[in-house]
This record gives structure tokens, sequence and C-alpha cells, in this order.
């Protein structure tokens, strides 16, 4: 490549004479002397050592669209993996709003010039508030993890206890976030589930719960896909020892189940990604927390919260940060653990997605995902060797796949489906051993009979092909 | 050139909140019909529900048709100020510099939006590299040995980085000892406030008159309780810290770990390294310096690095190579588990991947040397300006922000900076003040960054100067500003007020019957 020189599209005062204008205005003979504060020690003087680049617009995109070819997705492939990050229809209006420039370039400007910003993330809380039927919304924090993570230190903070017991159906992966953040400050201590339900086992709970018990974390669905019925319950325990009931939930769900506000949380969180995001490689995450409207719930929160108010002209909408000081951007020593860029653009578009689907298109979609799946669940049950560990209980979108009596690896029978153009569901036989050589699978709305079928039938082929089993 | 401040108003759509848009009955999308077979063989789907866990009321979500919520996106989206549309040199410390839309088509590609992060890992080799490449990239930049993308954003890595540092003191049996994180006023408010999640006791440095951390300051600060310093530097101010490497070298000789905040790296790439001042660990913000968008405050990524003594306390998974193929290393002694699902914001990790590309190790340090010109540029012109001033180093150069101060313009005039942001608005600008606490009195930072032209940067000061000639005439009309934004002067009382505050329209509507 020749090595004659450029000014890149990205760079406008590359050009030599506005740069040499510039300098004479700053009075500098070059642009080194501007760096006169950096001792030579410190100075790299090598090159970086980067491949050649290419500043043609076309040349990068062939180079970058020949390595993304290497992929293979779910798009190409049938795939029934779930587990925190779901494939679900994205409503083609959902990626129009957040390929706007408008959101997609702003960041952190005021309520007048940014009003947009506030209003999208203000009505992204509102139909959240309405799916969740609580007052208080956050603006969206990176995942799951993190609003679980926050969900409990809030609840350490509210009690002044600083113990949390989590029921053991938990994301391995969310748990793995929640030790890290609440190391050393609050201790964990799980609590074992029925193994015929995958429901929480009540008689563990009692034995566990005590004076120091800042809150009970449970999923609904779990992990494993099972429904928890016994949310009142749970609640009642914890209250009935002053700690507070946390819940955490796929709010895609909330069309057709409960939500936990009415089986006694005082604190609910969950992922929004399903609400209109792509799964991007799990980049598509963001976080929701959610409470009622008490100011010693209010108060706790670190995230933005934003507010509706007036404005100097009567009649006219405003919105603004509801008390800011709380946030670590106002005190970064008493402000409440940490605030700084989350997810608000997914925030924004689980708003639009909320908007689009609306109180019935929410209710179809979760009996239809209700459906398929206990469609799948019957299928897959028939076939010889395979067995679904928690049928007494009921399920939305996952459920869980025994195929110890097989004799056949999850990850041998997901490398034979895959030849099948089928990715299969989750292994997680290393994340839940004790439940043996088990996979969770997820069914959601934009499977079809036909691509469940599919699957049954090449798991039939899988376990009755010869040969292969160790 | 244009040097005259434009006759900017912005949309303004009266746009009501979308619950008064409802409509019964009215549909936004529609999903698919269940099968005839399915629903024979399994029924409504709800006989196998527990009774106890069915809704029976649906939400009370708003009821609209496609083109309605389209078009009211649409009308809030122009009523948001993104920087694709402004000079947007107004909000320092952010970098907000140009997103190429290249990178958002390839990123919108089904080849990437499409995979699911638990597929097999020969399915997703392509991103695998891309992730596994700019790793190879970052460690060029910065000098050091091993970098994950998991945090998603820069506080998220300062998480990581306060994680690691305990992390590498339970190692050796001194964590409890070693409870003390040491920073400084002029570093992001989240390296004092991340820590504190932590459970350490955070120390913040003042400036000394020269606007630089005090090194006796540190000195006095660090003991056997030290466990980290965690710095930012050039810090807020712009001014680069020479003495860095002093902080280093006394927060290792008292055994602590040193983390740098490099967030925003965007004056220095290619020209100074985190490894050059014996840093362990840094991260920097890929949608700062590596251009990925904001998107109004994420999805974003803090691509944490370390040197070699400190890769086995990272997050898990790692991404390596073989000579083969890419992989998923799990395997990592000491490491701190997970900050965030999965392996990150991968679409912002795409961006980078690709920004770096097309610019190279030329480009690069282009990148930074015009990022630092236009810088001291806007520096000369600002300090021109009647009640504008530099506080510190006055008379040397900065590297790619300034934060200024309208002190004396207060004292003359009245008008408060939180005035000038909202007249700047008036004109299409924003103008941020600071990270608080206000050090500087009456603060404002401006970052020029790399993508402006001299044109547009004069278009910016042209705008200040017409903001202060008012405040100086006319203050009142300054102080009365927004007038030509999409509201007017918010009602802030309220949002303090837990009678009155309302987070949701569910609430609103509650509070208002009261």
């Amino acid at each position: 490549m020749s090595k004659k020189k450029i000014v890149h599209p990205y760079i406008p005062n590359s050009v030599p004479e506005i740069k040499a204008e510039m300098l004479e205005v700053i009075g500098a003979k070059d642009i080194e002397e501007l760096y006169e504060d950096i001792p030579e020690e410190l100075r790299f003087r090598d090159e970086m050592n980067l491949p050649e680049p290419f500043p043609s617009e076309y040349d990068l995109s062939r180079h970058v669209e020949q390595i993304l070819s290497k992929n293979q997705t779910c798009q190409e492939n049938i795939s029934f993996l779930g587990g925190d990050c779901w494939q679900h229809y994205v409503p083609a209006i959902c990626d129009e709003i957040n390929q706007r420039s408008e959101f997609l370039t702003a960041y952190a400007g005021e309520p007048y010039e940014d009003h947009g910003r506030f209003q999208t993330l203000f009505e992204y809380a509102s139909m959240m508030g309405e799916l969740l039927e609580m007052d208080v919304v956050n603006v969206p924090t990176y995942d799951w993890g993190q609003a679980a993570s926050t969900s409990i230190r809030m609840a350490a903070r509210i009690t002044g206890r600083t113990e949390i017991l989590i029921s053991k159906t938990i994301s391995p992966d969310r748990l793995s976030i929640i030790k890290n953040y609440c190391k050393p400050v609050v201790t964990i201590k799980q609590v074992e589930y029925d193994p015929s339900t995958g429901k929480l086992d009540l008689d563990d709970l009692k034995s566990k719960i005590s004076a120091k018990t800042a809150g009970i974390y449970f999923e609904n669905p779990s992990y494993l896909g099972c429904i928890e019925d016994q949310g009142q319950i749970i609640s009642d325990i914890a209250h009935s020892h002053g700690a507070l009931s946390l819940v955490g939930t796929d709010p895609i769900s909330l069309g057709v189940l409960v939500p936990p506000s009415n089986y006694g949380a005082d604190i609910v969180c969950g992922d929004i990604q399903s609400l209109g995001m792509h799964m991007q490689f799990g980049g598509g995450l963001a976080g929701f927390i959610a409470t009622r409207d008490e100011e010693r719930f209010v108060t706790e929160y670190p995230s933005r919260l934003f507010g509706i108010t007036t404005t100097a002209v009567e009649g006219e909408h405003g919105f603004g940060d509801v008390t800011y000081d709380r946030t670590s951007f106002h005190d970064r020593i008493e402000g409440k653990e940490f605030i700084g860029t989350a997810a608000a653009l997914w925030g924004i578009t689980a708003g639009v997605y909320l908007a689009l689907v609306g109180p019935h298109g929410i209710q179809e979609l979760g009996q239809l995902i209700l459906q398929k799946s206990q469609y799948a669940m019957k299928k897959l049950s028939e076939l010889q060797g395979i067995r679904i560990p928690f049928n007494q209980s009921s399920h939305f979108k996952e459920f869980v796949l025994d195929l110890s009596e097989t004799g056949k690896e999850v990850n041998k029978i997901n490398k034979f489906l895959l030849e099948k153009n089928i990715f299969g569901g989750k292994d997680i036989s290393d994340e839940f051993p004790e439940l043996g050589n088990c996979a969770v699978y997820c069914i959601t709305e934009i499977h079809t009979k036909d691509d469940i079928d599919s699957l049954v039938q090449a798991l039939d082929e899988c376990l009755n092909e010869g040969g292969d089993r160790q | 050139m244009n040097k005259q401040t434009k006759n900017f108003h912005q949309a303004k759509w009266d746009e009501p909140v979308i619950f008064e848009l409802s409509n019964k009955g009215e549909r936004g999308i529609l999903f698919s019909e269940i099968e005839q077979e399915i629903e024979e063989l399994i029924g409504d789907g709800f006989s196998k529900l527990p009774k106890n866990m069915i809704r029976q009321k649906p939400p009370n979500l708003p009821e609209l048709s496609q083109m309605r919520v389209l078009k009211h996106y649409l009308r809030l989206s122009q009523q948001t100020l993104g920087a694709d549309f402004n000079v947007d040199i107004g909000q320092g410390t952010c970098t907000m510099k140009y997103s190429p839309k290249i990178n958002e088509k390839l990123a919108s590609s089904l080849k990437l939006t499409a995979l699911h992060p638990a597929q097999d890992e020969i399915t997703v080799q392509g991103i695998l590299e891309i992730i596994y490449k700019l790793d190879l990239f970052l460690r060029e930049i910065s000098g050091l040995d091993k970098f994950t993308f998991q945090p998603g954003g820069g506080s998220q890595a300062i998480l990581g980085m306060a994680s690691v540092i305990q992390a590498y003191h339970d190692s050796k049996g001194e964590s409890e000892q070693r409870d003390e994180i040491i920073t400084t006023m002029f570093s992001h408010p989240s390296d004092a406030a991340a820590p504190n999640v932590k459970g350490y006791k955070v120390i913040n440095i003042y400036p000394n008159e020269d606007g630089l951390p005090d090194v006796e300051a540190l000195e006095k600060a660090v003991s056997n309780r030290t466990a980290g310093l965690l710095i930012t530097n050039p810090e807020d101010t712009g001014i680069f810290n020479p003495k860095i490497k002093e902080f280093t070298r006394i927060v290792h000789e008292a055994g602590g770990v040193c983390g740098y905040d490099q967030a925003n790296a965007n004056g220095i790439l290619g020209i100074t390294r985190a490894k050059d001042a014996d840093f362990d660990l840094c991260f920097f913000n890929l949608h700062k310096t590596f251009s990925s968008p904001h998107g109004c405050g994420g999805p974003a990524t803090g691509a944490f690095g370390v040197t070699d003594k400190f890769i086995k306390y990272l997050p898990v998974p790692l991404v390596e190579f073989d000579k083969d193929k890419y992989y998923f290393n799990y395997n990592v002694s000491n490491s701190i588990g997970k900050v965030r699902s999965f392996y990150g914001v991968v679409p912002a990790i795409l961006k980078a991947y690709s920004w770096i590309m097309s610019l190279g190790n030329e480009g690069l340090k282009e990148v930074s040397q015009i990022a630092v010109l236009n810088n001291n540029y806007l520096l000369k012109k600002v300090l021109e300006i009647r009640g504008a001033s530099a506080p510190y180093a006055k008379g040397r150069h900065r590297i790619e922000q300034v934060r200024y101060s309208w002190e004396n313009l207060y004292n003359e005039t009245g008008v408060t900076t939180e005035d000038i942001t909202c007249r700047m608005a008036d004109f299409g600008f924003h103008m941020w003040s600071s990270h608080h606490p206000f050090i500087v009195p009456q603060p404002f930072t401006l970052e020029p960054t790399e993508s402006y032209s001299k044109a547009e940067i004069d278009e910016y000061i042209a705008g200040l100067k017409r903001v202060v000639e008012e405040a100086y005439e006319n203050p009142e009309l300054v102080k009365s500003a927004p007038h030509r934004s999409v509201i007017h002067k918010i009602n802030t009382e309220a949002l303090d007020d837990p009678a009155k505050w309302a987070i949701t329209w569910r609430a609103y509507l509650k509070k208002k019957q009261k």
C-alpha cells in the first residue's frame, strides 16, 4: 500500500493549510509543542504495531464483512438457546428508532435540548410500570446481573442488614456478577430448591432466614424455566422477618403471568433484552429495577430516575432528574453506589416495543409462547430416553431436558444437531451438576411447529444413532 | 466562513405523553396465529398454569396504530440534540466524536445481531476474531498485556479495576488490611464511587494551585492500608500530570496497585501509554475515544486491560487464539468472576475494531494530534471572550479538553453557568458544566475532539460570544432561557419532593388526583 499522505474523512483539520492556520493562532510552531507537559520518559516514540488500515470505506466494509461472514447465526439455523438472552421477534420500528441519529448520538444534554431523550425514557419507565404494576422504574442499567446486584445492595441499605438469601435456581452467570458486586459488604447464602418441582424449598428458606437477612431474592420464571407459584408465601416469610422480597423476572412473560408486585415483591428487577433488542451475542442486554413509590426506596436507587414536571409555561410538560442528589454524579463520596453510561438506548427501544404490542399484544404473545413451549415439551417428552425433570411445575418459555438416559452427553447431542442446522438447548451439565446431563431449551413466538418438529425428529435420529455411545 | 450564530429553533411538536395518545382497539403489531395442530393438542396454554399465576387484567399499556407509534418517536427524536446534528464540543470529558455510519451498518448485520452468546464456538469464529484482535490493538495502544470487554461502561470498568485490586490483595492475604483506595478530585466521580461499593474507604486528593493532584498529599495518603490508586490523566482540566510516574512509584512502594482511568484517551493515542507510566491496570471507553456512539447514555464498553501479573484476576471468559481457532478461556485461576453477563456490548466492540482499522497507527496518532490542536485553538479563542477564564496552568497548553470558568462573568452580571447552558440550547449547542463538586467556580468543560472543522469550532465560539454579549447587555434574556428550545425552564422543586415527584405516568396520575 502506498504511503501517500491522506486527509482522513474523520479528521477535517488534517488539511495542512488549516493546521498551519490554527497553529499560528495558538502561537505554537508545531503540534509536538502542545504536548510539552508530557515528560520525554513517558513519551512513546515507536509505532503501534497495528495492521495496515483501510481508509477507503469500501475496503473497510469488505474487510469487516469478510470476518463476520464466518459466523453462523440463529437466522440461518434454528436455535433453541435461551438462558439470559433470547431470540424474540424485533419489530422493524424498534430498529428504526434506535438507529435514528438523534437518539444514537445524543448523550448527556439538558432537559431542554434533550427533551426527547428525557420523555422517551420517562415513557419507557411508565410502560414498564404498567407491566410490573409498580410506580418507580429506573433508567436502564447494564443488565439483569447489575439490576439484581443493585436491588440486593438497596435492600441491604434499606434494612440496615448485610445478608441476602438467593434461590439456587438463579442463573450462575448472574450469581457470579452478584457475588463480585456484593463482596465483601453483603454475605450471600443460597436456598435449596425442591428437586421435583424446581420451586423454592420453603423449609430450607425458613431454616436460613433470620434477623440478619436483608432480603430473599428469587427469579420467576427461574433460569431452569419453572414458574414459582409460592411467591406470596416467600414474600410473607421475608416480611415476617423484617426482610424484603426481591424478584427477578423476564418482563415479556408478564402479559400472561402475574407481576411480582402482586405477590408481595418489594423490589423487582430483570432484563429488557426480550423487549425489542436483538441478541447481538449478548450485547443487547439491559437491566431494570422497579419499586413502589416510597421515599425509603426511591432515595436508595443509584440510577437516574426521570420524572415529569411543569415548566415556566402553563400547560407545558417538562422532565428532569428526580432526587439527583442521591447519585454519585452529585456526590462521589456519599452517593448511592455509582452511576455512569449504561444502556439508555435499549430503554428507549423497549419503550417503542411496549407501545407497539400494547395490552393485548403482550398477552397474545405470552399465550403463543405458552402454547408453543408446551407443545415442544409434550413432543420431546415422548422421545425414548428424554425426561423433563420439573414436569410437575409449569413453564413459560424455557424448560430443562434431562438427556442422561440417552447415554449421550449434551455437547455430543448438540454437535449432532448442529450438523442439521439446529442449535440445541444450552448445556447446563456443568452449571447444575446435580441435575445430571441436562440442557435448557427455549421456545419463543419465533418458533413454528415445523421448527419444533424438526428438532424432535433430529433428536430422535441422534438418539437412535448407533455406535456413538460413551 | 460563517462566524455568525444561526437563527436556530429546535423542533417543538408539543407531543403528548404516549398514554394520552391511546385509542382503545388500535394495534401497533400483530403476532402469528397459533398453528391449529398445536392448539388442538395443547389447548389455550393457560390450563397448565397455576391459577394464582395467571394475569387476569391486561397491563394498562397504551393502544396505538403502528404509524402513530413511529411518528411519536420520530417527533421525540427531533426533540433530542444528537452529536450528528450539532457542533458537539460542549459536552467536555464525553469525547463527542463522529461515530461512522459504516460501523452502524456493519453492526446491524444479521451476522452479528442474530448471534446467541451460548452458540458453539465453531459458529462464532468471526466475532471472536474481532474481539481477540481488538484486544491486540488495545495492547499496542496501552502497552498492557490483556484486555476484557466485559464491562458495559467506564464506571463498570472501574468496578472491575477495584475488584481486581481486591482479588490481588486477597491472594496475598492482605485484603482486610488494605482497605483504602486513593483517587483525585478531578478524576471521574466513579473512581471514588465504584471502589466504595467494594467496601473501600476512599481518599480523595485535591488539586494544588497548579490544578494537579499534589504529590505530597499522595505521600501522606499512602500507608500499609493502601490497596491502590485509581486516577484519570489527563484529568478533567485537560492538564497532563507530568508526575504521574511518581504517583505510581509511591503507590507501588506502599504495596498498592495502580489503575489508570483512560476512559478518555483521545489526546494521547500513540503519544504516551499506561505502561510507560508503570500502571498495572487501565481502561478505555470504546464509546468515547474509539467512536462507538453514546446512545443517550449507553450501551457502551469500558475495555479493561491489565499487565501479565494481573491476567489471572480478570473476569471470565477471556478470548484466546490457539493458531487454529478462537476460543473462550474460563480457566482463569483467581478470576473475580463476572462484572457483566456474557462478553460485553459486542456491537460496540465491532465498531471500535472497525474504527481502528480505518485509521491504523498513523491515523490514530493524527486523531490525537488534531484533537489536541483543536483544543488549544479553542482555548485561545475562549480566553478572548469576556468573562471566561481557564483556571490553572496559565499560558500552558492542554491536552484534549479544558475546564473553564464563568466566574468573572457571574461576578459582573449574575449570569450563571446554568443560565448560559440554557441559552446555548437556543442556538443548538450543548454546554456542560462539570462533575461535582464544582471546584472550579461556575465551571464549563469543552472538548472539541478531532471531528469538527475549524469553521465549526468558530461557529461554536460565535455562539458563546453571542450569549456572553447578551449576558452583559440583557442578563434577564439569558436567565430566562431557553426560549427557542423544546420546552421552557422546568420546575425542579417538584422533582425533589416525595409528595410531587412522579417517575411514571401512573404515579403522576395518582398524585394529580390528590
